[in-house]
């Protein structure tokens, strides 16, 4: 029987950087592993990625792990499952972490099955079994109607966290850690499948999972057009648009900016939804926003429950008088 | 071509969120009284998916569901939208399982059809929502995967296949046979015609227990499982929503902009 130790996190590197959410990743980890009393391990794989060591250190990494080679450039499920394989059976960690990204959810569910061990996906929360040492995994279920708290009796454990959901460490440059560069031998015979092309659908300007204000539409917007409005409003207040998925379902809105379950996850200070019901799938992208604005015409719409102030009434009488309001405001 | 498309039955995530209750000492979900069980939406746009294929290269479409207590007419709806044949793996010792017995057991079963170049899944069940089912299929059977697609062109036994980013889509190319997953992306699936209603009532699911399709008991359903749920609950929320009073909708919305930026919101 292996010893299993640690706690190893899958990084991801974005325009050069560890990204936003390895480092959430990476403050989980290092609480994980001090109550654990065991390292925290980050593993980067992808082409020159050797020199992004040291911001792992800088966010709580004990340990990296880089695999570096120009096969490794994108993002190919067949070439890092071979990578991650190996160095799981190479070092046994105790946990492994992803997070709940395109590349999280394609990666660890092959991971885990490839190594036969267990992996709940979306965890909002972790923590560790002092028994057991298990790790104790909280994830939303039924589209966000309940909550479910797994664990397993066998290590390693995966889980894959949702954006947001944890918070990174301040960056310390002064801390340091023991890099081990990998020796990457990708098979091309394993790649049964090949990326052709990435392409980008997504508007410059400000990011909506990065945007302090955010405006979202439902399916009573009823329409493109009704989105202009929307789009105006976000303008003005240099936020941005979202959409719950039937908008974006139908055409209305690009399906980029859905919010919700399976699409992004909103945290801004403002967020103000305008004729959508608040379906589960939908609040399980936006209910960490700082405060919620609810404007539906139905009072029983399950957004005003989870809203700080909501206006009872036809979104088309008033949107208008609002965003004219609001544009008055600012001007004033 | 022969696609195998696995199917779900859950409760219907349409459901009010106000009728979802969960009995806390069971650690199970209690089904709403009066809603009926509905094919996972996902999963309903695997079989979507599979028919555009047919439509344009002519295939069979089987469809492979698990479980007990299997609504027929919600397991048939795929037959009722073209689909050519259904299995169900039918029996107590399927129920209760994790990702793992699922795709022990469906894998197991897409052993014994034997002749297939494609397995499509919808990307994540609307019940539980891990999403893995698709990608340890694909394992078990030592087979390539490509997750959350929304398109799927089949040419010179490999599929092209368009998968969703966060910030727009790539395309892969995957060899044959292959697992993908679904996902809305993809488009409304389709409705059931007349025909295809009163062909499906006619046909009979064919189905199998864990015998007819040699796997141990004791991998499967709720004996199979590897992970363990502690707990199921309820998130307390509570309402503390500022209705802003008013005569009309549009004074309302001068008031909640007002309101608004008194708490220096915007």
């Amino acid at each position: 029987m292996a010893e299993y130790s640690g706690v190893l996190v899958c990084g991801e590197v974005v325009e050069g950087k560890v990204s936003s959410l390895t480092a959430e990743l990476l403050g989980c980890s290092r609480k994980l592993a001090d109550s654990l009393h065991e390292p925290a391990m980050l593993v980067l794989v992808g082409s020159e990625v050797s020199n992004l060591a040291s911001q792992g250190a800088a966010l709580g990494a004990d340990k990296v792990f880089v695999a570096d080679d120009a096969l490794l450039k994108e993002y190919q499920t067949d070439a890092y499952l071979s990578v991650l394989a190996k160095l799981v059976a190479d070092t046994s960690p105790r946990y492994i972490l992803f997070g709940q990204s395109a590349i999280g959810r394609d990666l660890a569910p092959r991971l885990a099955f490839r190594i036969g061990a267990v992996l709940t996906t979306d965890c909002i929360e972790l923590g560790v079994d002092p028994q057991t040492k298990g790790l104790l995994q909280t994830k939303p279920v039924y589209g966000g109607n309940a909550r479910a708290i797994f664990t397993s009796p066998s290590f390693p454990q995966l889980a894959t966290v949702r954006q947001k959901a944890m918070s990174p460490l301040q960056p310390d440059a002064s801390r340091k850690a023991e890099v081990v560069t990998l020796a990457v031998k990708v098979d091309p015979a394993v790649m049964k499948s090949k990326l052709l092309q990435t392409v980008k659908e997504e508007a410059a300007g400000i990011k909506l999972e990065d945007a302090p204000i955010v405006v979202c539409g439902g399916r009573g917007i009823g329409s493109a057009d009704g989105f202009k409005q929307l789009e105006e409003l976000a303008r003005m207040l240099k936020g941005a648009v979202g959409a719950t998925r039937p908008a974006c379902d139908s055409g209305w809105v690009p399906a980029h900016v859905q919010v919700g379950l399976t699409g992004k996850i909103v945290t801004p200070d403002l967020y103000i939804g305008v004729a959508i019901s608040g379906a589960s799938q939908h609040m399980a992208g936006c209910s960490g926003s700082k405060v919620i604005v609810a404007i539906n015409k139905d009072p029983e719409a399950n957004l005003f429950k989870e809203a700080r102030y909501g206006v009872v009434g036809d979104w088309k009488q008033a949107l208008p008088a609002f965003v004219n309001k609001v544009k008055e405001l600012l001007a004033g | 071509m022969n696609i195998i498309v696995c199917c779900k039955q859950v409760l219907d995530p349409e459901a009010p969120p106000a009728s979802f209750k969960v009995d806390p000492g069971a650690n199970k979900v209690v089904p709403p009284p009066g809603v009926a069980p509905v094919i996972s939406p996902f999963d309903e746009q695997a079989v979507e998916a599979a028919l555009r294929i047919k439509d344009k290269l002519g295939a069979k479409v089987t469809v492979l569901s698990m479980g007990v207590g299997l609504v027929r007419e919600v397991v048939k709806k795929p037959l009722s939208m073209g689909a050519d044949e259904l299995i169900l793996l039918e029996d107590p010792a399927f129920e209760g399982g994790d990702s793992w017995s699922t795709a022990t057991a469906l894998a197991a079963a897409i052993k014994k059809i034997g002749a297939y170049d494609m397995v499509i899944c919808g990307r994540q069940a609307a019940d539980w929502d891990f999403g893995l089912v698709g990608s340890g299929i694909a394992e078990l059977l030592g087979i390539p995967c490509v997750t959350v697609a929304k398109k799927i062109e089949v040419a010179d036994g490999k599929a092209k296949v368009e998968r969703v980013l966060s910030d727009g889509y790539e395309v892969l190319d995957v060899s044959l046979p292959a697992v993908i997953t679904v996902s809305n992306e993809l488009g409304e699936p389709r409705y059931a015609t007349l025909k295809g209603i009163m062909a499906a009532a006619k046909k009979q699911p064919i189905i199998w227990k864990p015998a007819d399709i040699g796997v141990s008991p004791t991998s499967i359903g709720a004996a199979g499982r590897r992970s363990t749920l502690v707990k199921l609950f309820q998130p307390v929320k509570e309402c503390k929503c500022e209705v802003i009073e008013a005569d009309t909708p549009a004074e309302a919305g001068v008031k909640l902009a007002i309101r608004l930026r008194e708490a220096k919101l915007f």
